[in-house]
């Protein structure tokens, strides 16, 4: 592939990177990254990955934009309250960036879908709002031998980790099994700082970019803790664990499931299926 | 005793447990946290009897989803 002069002009700011250079952005057109969930995280990594010249991106949302996404979900505007949010950002990103291939999953993520969808990308980012996305997305990823990028926001804290599975720690060696809807706060009963979103996703895209580019060092066997509300990053070590109910040395997840469908507890109204 | 929890130096008990220490530190969902120590996971039925010794490195880590719980 050969850039043209105006790729050249549009990317010059980090073609001049030694890490990147004319063979990185060649191969950052030649990437793809998939966000599942479209909401307060996947909205600004997606912006910087298209404005980065990531060549394909596929979206996963199945949801429409409400008005109460607006404080965080910066991709979508007023004019796009009902319309699908896959559309809503394919527009934005093809504004902003016509070398970028953008793909639209306007359904949910499930055990029958994730493989295949995941297996057509190069690096998958969880922007996903909820634990059972989470834990699929992990264990999809998992099976898929796709490293991924996990991300959760709540208040005014967040944390991140990067996954190259079978190599580094899971979600799952962090966290072994989710838990019972409604045992731990949601944003939607707790709230949530819009910014948290962005600080956290743009993280992700960072990840994304570095696993790509092949350069530094990726969040894996870590888990990166951010306090807003302090203005402290913390990152804590972890490894793989042996008991790691996907990765770990018996592992009892060996076939790709949805997590057991639980009753949706009443309190939500709204409807996004990301953070 | 002196603990570090989160990089943060604290001052509890002498041989406080893990399950007190998450009351000391008055933690929401104490059934739903994930503890490391000196780098190591404590199996959560452990939480009650492991206790814990001066210097020793706390991590706490919490479950954090985003939007609002959603099926699916």
């Amino acid at each position: 592939m050969r850039l043209t002069p105006e790729q050249v002009e549009r990317y010059s700011r980090q073609i001049i990177l030694e890490e990147v250079g004319l063979s990185g952005q060649r191969k950052l057109l030649e990437s793809s990254v998939l966000i599942v969930g479209v909401g307060g995280l996947g909205s600004p990594a997606a912006f910087y990955l298209a404005a980065a010249g990531v060549g394909q991106i596929g979206l996963v949302d199945f949801d429409r934009v409400e008005i109460n996404n607006l404080q965080r979900q910066i991709i979508h505007a007023a004019a796009d309250v009902t319309r699908l949010k896959v559309e809503s950002a394919g527009a934005k990103l093809r504004a902003l960036n016509p070398d970028v291939k953008v793909e639209l999953y306007p359904e949910p993520l499930s055990a029958a879908n994730a493989l295949r969808i995941i297996g057509g990308y190069d690096f998958v980012i969880d922007g996903t709002d909820n634990f059972a996305a989470k834990f699929l997305v992990n264990d999809a990823c998992c099976f898929a031998g796709k490293p991924f990028s996990h991300a959760g926001i709540l208040r005014f804290e967040g944390q991140t980790t990067t996954v190259l599975p079978g190599r580094s720690a899971c979600y799952r060696c962090i966290f072994p099994e989710r838990p019972p809807d409604g045992a731990v706060p949601s944003c939607a009963q707790a709230g949530v700082l819009g910014v948290l979103g962005g600080t956290l996703g743009v993280i992700q895209a960072t990840e994304a970019l570095k696993y790509l580019l092949e350069c530094g060092e990726l969040l894996t066997d870590h888990l990166l803790f951010y306090s807003a509300r302090e203005m402290v990053f913390h990152k804590v070590k972890i490894s793989r664990s042996p008991g790691c109910p996907i990765c770990g040395e018996n592992p009892s997840i060996t076939v790709l499931q949805d997590e057991a469908p639980a009753a949706c507890p009443a309190e939500g109204a709204g409807g996004d299926g990301e953070a | 005793m002196k603990l570090i929890v989160g990089g943060k130096t604290k001052t509890v008990p002498d041989s406080v447990t893990v399950a007190e220490l998450l009351e000391l530190e008055k933690v929401e969902t104490p059934g739903y946290v994930s503890v490391q120590v000196n780098d190591k996971f404590v199996r959560r039925e452990d939480f009650a009897a492991f206790r814990l010794s001066e210097s020793d490195r706390v991590e706490l880590m919490y479950f954090m989803g985003g939007g609002r719980s959603r099926c699916g």
